[in-house]
């Protein structure tokens, strides 16, 4: 009888071979949740990665995890954050500089963000779920004058739990951008907005029908806020979600990221609100 | 118009977004006794458990309302901002804060008497009407955010 022992590793170029990297640097974002940055150990590299998109990363030995990419650079660094939620992630986040990582991808579709030329920009992000469109929010810097408006707003359970917070602060003095950040609950030390991340749609500063909104969070904050925004007047057409659903192959083979008729990781993770919308309110969806 | 009603208050009120289009009579019928106010960085605008005699029109700045715990005497679970509204007890018997109402920036408000209030809705059933109409959207979205953070978005 044949084990997983007799199985032959995946050889170069193979689907499922992951590419090992580097770990350059390490920063602690929150108690559980950690930012890496990795580089390529060697010649090989994986393609380059869009906003929007996600890689799985192996933890050598224990397992692979999905997990969105945060910051791509050409010489083929990657930025990714990782909340310890189980024992991949939580390897993960244990690596320190000069460990090594497997990566496979890029996979998916990302952030739609060529179709959104010559329109206002509304990013609201959920807790972890403003890594994935931070390379999306950099897009726009780099390409400002190609947008109109552009909003973003970030909500979190409690300020511990904001990541990024010193990047979101130079956000915060560009005369080109208007931020929102909002937490669930808060001690005296916070002066800034309380209240869930729907709570901001109604101070948001968009015109419905020259605005693209880019959503990314938990699934719940994903529906409420499109739901607060098609009360707003956006088109479902106009709201663009970001799924996370329990990627395994990454390649539209296993399905276990079957999200009704799609396969998150070939299909998603971004998707269309209004293709999806009826999916959102269902359970065991 | 009555010594007792500032003309400055009334074009505040007026000019706020939970009052518009409301007859100017009934505007001017709860200003009676209103005045503008001014809140420093953590002075309190209400108090838990204190007589709820206002109902505040923010004008400008913010305000942080905190539920009290014993393990966390401060905590806050909403912002309220320029443009919004403050406080729902005056409404409601007995007619005390259910919260503390602290300002987290500089507070400019106007300061409507509960008590006009109270005898202006209950003696003008239309207008009455018409004012919990308008108050209801208030309290319904509050109590829709109340069960979004019952939720618990993040832990998802």
């Amino acid at each position: 009888m044949l084990t997983d022992a007799d199985r032959p590793a995946p050889t170069p170029g193979h689907p499922f071979a992951p590419v090992p990297y580097r770990v350059r640097a390490v920063a602690t974002e929150t108690p559980d949740t950690t930012t890496i940055v990795i580089e390529p150990w060697g010649t090989r590299r994986i393609g380059r990665t869009q906003p929007g998109q996600f890689v799985m990363l192996y933890a050598f030995g224990i397992g692979e995890s999905p997990i969105g990419v945060a910051g791509g650079h050409p010489d083929g660094q990657l930025v990714h954050t990782v909340r310890n939620a189980g024992k991949v992630t939580g390897a993960l986040g244990r690596l320190t500089p000069g460990d090594t990582v497997g990566v496979r991808g890029p996979y998916g579709h990302g952030w739609p963000i060529g179709e959104a030329k010559g329109r206002d920009i509304l990013i609201v992000a959920g807790g972890l779920g403003l890594p994935p469109l931070r390379p999306l929010v950099y897009e726009l810097f780099a390409r400002r004058e190609s947008y109109g408006r552009v909003e973003i707003i970030y909500g979190a359970r409690t300020p511990k739990d904001l990541v990024y917070y010193d990047e979101i602060q130079t956000w915060r003095r560009r005369n080109d951008l208007r931020l929102q950040v909002t937490v669930d609950a808060a001690g005296r030390e916070w002066y800034g907005d309380v209240g869930v991340v729907t709570t901001r749609i109604p101070d948001a500063r968009f015109e419905t029908g020259r605005t693209t909104a880019f959503l990314c969070g938990p699934e719940i904050m994903m529906r409420m806020t499109a739901q607060a925004l098609v009360a707003r007047g956006l088109a479902p057409e106009a709201i663009w979600v970001s799924m996370e659903r329990n990627m395994k192959c990454a390649v539209g083979f296993c399905g276990h990221c079957q999200f009704g008729p799609s396969f998150v990781c070939r299909d998603g993770p971004v998707l269309r609100y209004d293709r999806v919308q009826h999916l959102l309110s269902l359970r065991e969806v | 118009m009555s010594q007792e009603t500032d003309p400055k208050v009334v074009d505040a009120v007026r000019a706020h977004p939970f009052f518009h289009g409301f007859d100017p009579a009934f505007v001017h019928e709860v200003c009676q006794h209103a005045r503008e106010v001014r809140f420093e960085p953590d002075e309190l605008l209400a108090k838990e458990g204190a007589p709820a005699d206002v109902f505040y029109l923010i004008l400008e700045g913010k305000v942080a309302l905190e539920a009290g715990a014993a393990d966390n005497p401060h905590l806050t679970v909403q912002t309220v901002g320029r443009d919004e509204v403050l406080g729902w007890s005056w409404l409601v018997a007995p007619h005390r804060w259910r919260f503390d109402a602290r300002a987290t920036k500089p507070v400019r408000a106007a300061a409507l008497s509960a008590e006009v209030l109270r005898r202006t809705l209950a003696s003008h059933p239309t207008w009455g009407y018409q004012f919990l109409i308008r108050f209801m959207p208030v309290l319904a979205e509050r109590l829709e955010n109340t069960r979004i953070q019952l939720l618990d978005l993040h832990a998802h």
